[in-house]
């Protein structure tokens, strides 16, 4: 026991008691709160639902990052952009589409084909961004990627801001998703409630492809060792190509599911929070995992809604919904310090953390 | 290589295709508009025109290049010059006739008529402009191609002239506020009028440049002999002559300048203070820190709470006096140490990229700290700190009576002589304006870079880079990576301390929001495009960075875009940097297993190393 203290490092007992100090706060928060009696059970559960929705879209995001970085163990740092791309570029599709009248004739139909557009387009960002920023430095050290990564995502941002304009654009308000559901005495928006499914949906289709497709094993393959998938056949550039693929779609579809669900609307700016946030998601569930992107998007959201409500307020902090971006970045630095292989990677070495 | 004969039509197109991206993708994005109202040659060139017509002349130049490189037909090389150029028309003449017919607005908001006037050449009658549009890119093209045919000792002084001047054609603005001082009106005149230069002016430039280049060229070998030649004690002589004449012209650089350039130095200024902290971090010990932004912020807000006049400042509250600028250059500096130390703490146990996006999580964390209504009694909120003073030093003039016992230096100071200023500012001791605090910040600056300088060659610094090679290595040799690391973080947030507290004190207000993640990239790309782990590169990186865009007003729309853009760029081409250090351009030399890829070829075709270097 002595020569155990003994060999106990001081940044250890630093984070340690850092730690300590962090559920002993979250503890005496959300103590304060429920004892305090300030939300009703209806709220509680208006505040879940409404991350759990918050929570898929930046699950769906999250996947991109957790594709490419089992594959190339990379940080796609543009990879909010991806997703802003095809956000930003199916608005003016759904614009169109509202004038004349085929959302409300056909609502299910073209809700799809906005996603249809925006999953393409966010795929082609996707893929000119591999193949111009990325794959000339594959074999560079670690931090010259993430340096082209930062750069590119700035590149983004201010291309589709000289293209489409800095203003705020809102989606046009679809009537089917419109009303309310009673659940367990809360009332639940229609739309969070699609919002969730549709994302289900869509990791279930990914999880099939990754899981049971022959592309999917060669992208596995990949992750486990290119060498050795290399010398079994397995066309690496192709298999890292579809990964980016299938990244951009995802998130030009998330881009869609989130203009569908945020009133404040798209803009160039919109997939930079989303993206750092969707970087902690997959962390948090295990970065490379795929069903660990889902849980640990799904987590964040629901953290990042009732954080603020939940322990902030019982520590008695005022105006605490301004805080919940510094609860997502809060998570994000806590997992990296105390589980950087995140809740479902347990295989993560120390060459990848 | 196999010198076929047989002309490549393939080849051009596709050349020509690349270079007509760059005219379509600025005209789509707005910056052919934008930069159209700055002319680099009153009545001839605009910036924009520019934009169009050099992806053209460089084609042609590139591709000429290349094919008689190879061998092959010299008149074919025209030929191709010639389509290439035409083809990088087509992509623009395409967006003219699309927008034409469906209007391209609705969704590409730069895609207006303003747009269109320019592209069409002023011409009413698309097909007339779309025509001399096409006509003067082929010719750009055949252009380039008939420069690569000079030989290259009258080519290079031919670039470089251009380049200066369209330099000078952009900066003219400044040239002639510098220059005002000097010449009279009617005689500045003939040299800039408006915002641009005179054609007279242009050409004087350009051949002054030329015939200077070309007669460096051919003497400058034998001048660098000469100078070589010479005993060490007569070197030592003119180095120090040459150190001297510099030293004073830093000295009276803001009087020269003006104020409005004055302010433009100081905030490159500011900036190589915190380029020359952040490299510590990122050049010499390999860590890459995204959240800069939080030692800037802790250092501006130490300051902004203790010297502040305002209600929110310690005096008010503590009904003493606040605290002078001078006491607060060192709490500010410690404060910002010690939140360096403190954040580093928890990131020690993390590597790359993770390092990368923690650190970006604190400089967000804080920023929305600092806008929270939480801390809003203490700090400001969004409204800030108001009423931060300037910095004042004790006025010697009043104290040493120097009206009565040297009237002499009160006279210089009054009259408008280049020391006048200088003289006002020893005599009064007010650091009123931008012109007075560029000696706070270059004395800053100065102190950093002799302590950067120093820990580059201590023992500390080579931990640090043995550190940044490789860690496990490192730690297996002997050096306390802990230690070592958190030495870094909290030396490197030092300067960005100091940079905040002159920050504060210069403008005089803080916000939150001056304080956000585009401070901390701001300075990484500088350190990035300058050169990691160079010092002279964070100066011309700061210079190029900084200085540049905020000379150029009309690129400021696209600044972050060209950033981005640069970051990229520089990690594909020149990942050394600018000016690299030598330590990096010795590995940068040793990691090349082949010669460096053709000028002439349009890909970047590095060679692919093996993907298991990846992974490690």
């Amino acid at each position: 026991m002595k020569a155990r203290l003994y060999r106990l490092n001081w940044v250890d007992v630093v984070l340690n008691a850092l730690r300590i100090v962090i559920i002993v706060a979250v503890i005496v928060g959300a103590f304060n709160t429920i004892t305090s009696g300030k939300y009703t059970t209806d709220q509680w559960i208006s505040l879940v639902m409404s991350g759990l929705a918050q929570g898929s879209i930046y699950a769906l995001i999250a996947l991109g990052y957790t594709l490419v970085y089992g594959i190339l163990l990379m940080i796609n740092f543009a990879h909010g952009e991806v997703f802003m791309s095809g956000a930003y570029t199916a608005y003016f599709l759904a614009i169109y589409t509202a004038k004349k009248g085929w959302l409300d004739s056909h609502p299910f139909l073209t809700i799809l084909s906005w996603m249809a557009l925006a999953a393409v387009v966010s795929m082609v960002v996707a893929v000119l961004l591999e193949r111009i920023a990325y794959r000339p430095l594959r074999g560079a050290p670690r931090l010259v990627p993430l340096i082209t990564a930062i750069g590119a995502s700035f590149f983004l941002q201010y291309t589709f801001k000289g293209f489409y304009g800095s203003a705020f654009r809102t989606y046009p308000e679809v009537p089917a998703l419109k009303g309310t559901i009673n659940i367990g005495g809360a009332e639940i928006p229609i739309v969070q409630i699609i919002v969730f499914i549709a994302a289900v949906v869509l990791m279930v289709g990914l999880y099939w492809v990754v899981e049971k497709s022959k592309r999917g094993k060669a992208m596995r393959a990949v992750s486990e060792n290119k060498e050795v998938a290399r010398l079994m056949g397995i066309d690496i550039d192709k298999v890292i190509v579809f990964t980016f693929v299938l990244g951009g779609a995802l998130a030009g579809a998330a881009g869609v599911i989130n203009g569908l669900y945020r009133p404040q609307g798209v803009n160039f700016f919109m997939g930079f929070f989303p993206g750092i946030k969707a970087f902690t998601a997959a962390v948090l569930g295990g970065i490379g995992n795929v069903p660990g992107a889902f849980l640990g998007g799904l987590l964040l959201g629901v953290i990042e809604s009732l954080g603020p409500n939940l322990v902030l307020d019982g520590l008695g902090i005022p105006a605490a919904n301004q805080l919940k971006d510094v609860i997502a970045f809060t998570m994000l630095v806590l997992v990296l310090i105390f589980r950087p292989q995140g809740i479902l990677g347990e295989r993560l070495a120390e060459k990848r953390a | 290589m196999s010198a076929t004969k047989r002309f490549d039509l393939r080849y051009f197109i596709r050349a020509g295709l690349l270079a007509g991206i760059v005219p379509l993708y600025t005209s789509v994005i707005g910056m052919v508009e934008v930069f159209n109202k700055r002319e680099v040659v009153k009545g001839m060139l605009t910036l924009g025109e520019m934009l169009v017509i050099f992806p053209s002349l460089v084609v042609g130049y590139l591709v000429a290049l290349k094919w008689r490189r190879e061998g092959k037909n010299p008149f074919l090389a025209l030929v191709g010059a010639l389509i290439a150029g035409f083809v990088a028309s087509l992509p623009t003449v395409l967006l003219i006739l699309v927008n034409d017919r469906i209007p391209l607005r609705d969704m590409f908001v730069n895609v207006n008529p303003a747009l269109m006037e320019i592209l069409l050449v002023g011409q009413e009658q698309m097909a007339q402009g779309a025509f001399i549009l096409m006509s003067v890119l082929a010719v750009s093209g055949l252009l380039g191609a008939v420069v690569s045919f000079i030989p290259y000792r009258f080519r290079r002084p031919l670039v470089i002239a251009l380049v200066v001047v369209i330099l000078s054609g952009l900066l003219s603005e400044f040239i002639k506020q510098v220059l005002q001082q000097f010449i009279e009106r009617g005689a500045l005149k003939q040299i800039v009028q408006g915002k641009s230069l005179t054609t007279k002016a242009a050409a004087a430039i350009f051949v002054v440049t030329y015939l200077t280049t070309l007669f460096w060229d051919v003497k400058g070998q034998a001048i660098r002999t000469r100078y070589n030649a010479m005993p060490a004690s007569r070197k030592k002589q003119a180095g120090r002559l040459w150190k001297t004449m510099f030293g004073i012209f830093l000295l009276i650089l803001p009087w020269v300048l003006g104020p409005y350039l004055s302010e433009v130095i100081d905030n490159v200024g500011l900036y190589i203070i915190m380029g020359l902290g952040l490299n510590i971090a990122v050049g010499w010990a390999g860590l890459l820190d995204l959240g800069y932004v939080t030692n800037f912020a802790v250092g501006a807000y130490i300051a902004g709470v203790l010297t502040s006049t305002g209600p929110l400042g310690l005096g008010a509250r503590l009904g003493t006096d606040p605290l002078g600028f001078w006491i607060i250059i060192p709490i500010s500096i410690l404060a910002a140490m010690f939140t360096g130390f403190v954040l580093a703490l928890p990131v020690l146990r993390m590597r790359g990229d993770y390092l990368a996006i923690a650190t970006l999580g604190f400089g967000e964390i804080i920023r929305l700290l600092a806008l929270s209504d939480w801390l809003k009694p203490y700090i400001g909120g969004a409204q800030g700190i108001l009423f931060i003073p300037k910095p004042e030093l004790p006025a010697l003039a009043e104290i040493l009576n120097l009206a009565d016992r040297a009237p002499a230096l009160i006279e210089i100071a009054k009259g408008d002589s280049l020391l006048a200023g200088l003289m006002n500012l020893i005599l009064y001791g007010q650091f009123s304006g931008p012109q007075e605090l560029y000696y706070i910040i270059f004395v800053g600056a100065l102190f950093v870079l002799f302590v950067a300088t120093r820990l580059n060659n201590s023992r500390t610094g080579r931990q640090w880079m043995a550190m940044r090679e490789d860690e496990d290595a490192a730690s297996s040799v002997g050096i306390n990576t802990t230690t070592a690391k958190v030495l870094a973080f909290t030396v490197s947030a030092a300067s960005g301390g100091m940079a905040g507290a002159i920050f504060a004190s210069k403008v005089g207000t803080i916000f939150p929001n001056s304080f956000n993640l585009l401070v901390s990239i701001n300075v990484l790309s500088l350190i990035i495009i300058g050169g990691m782990g160079s010092i002279p590169g964070i100066v011309v990186g700061s210079l190029a960075l900084i200085g540049l865009p905020e000379l150029l007003r009309e690129f400021a729309e696209f600044r972050l875009l060209l950033y981005g853009a640069l970051l990229v760029v520089m990690m594909l081409v020149r990942p050394e940097g600018l000016w690299p250090s030598p330590v990096i351009r010795r590995e940068m030399a040793a990691d090349e297993e082949e010669p460096p890829p053709d000028m002439g070829e349009m890909q970047t075709s590095q060679p692919m190393r093996p993907l298991s270097e990846a992974s490690d």
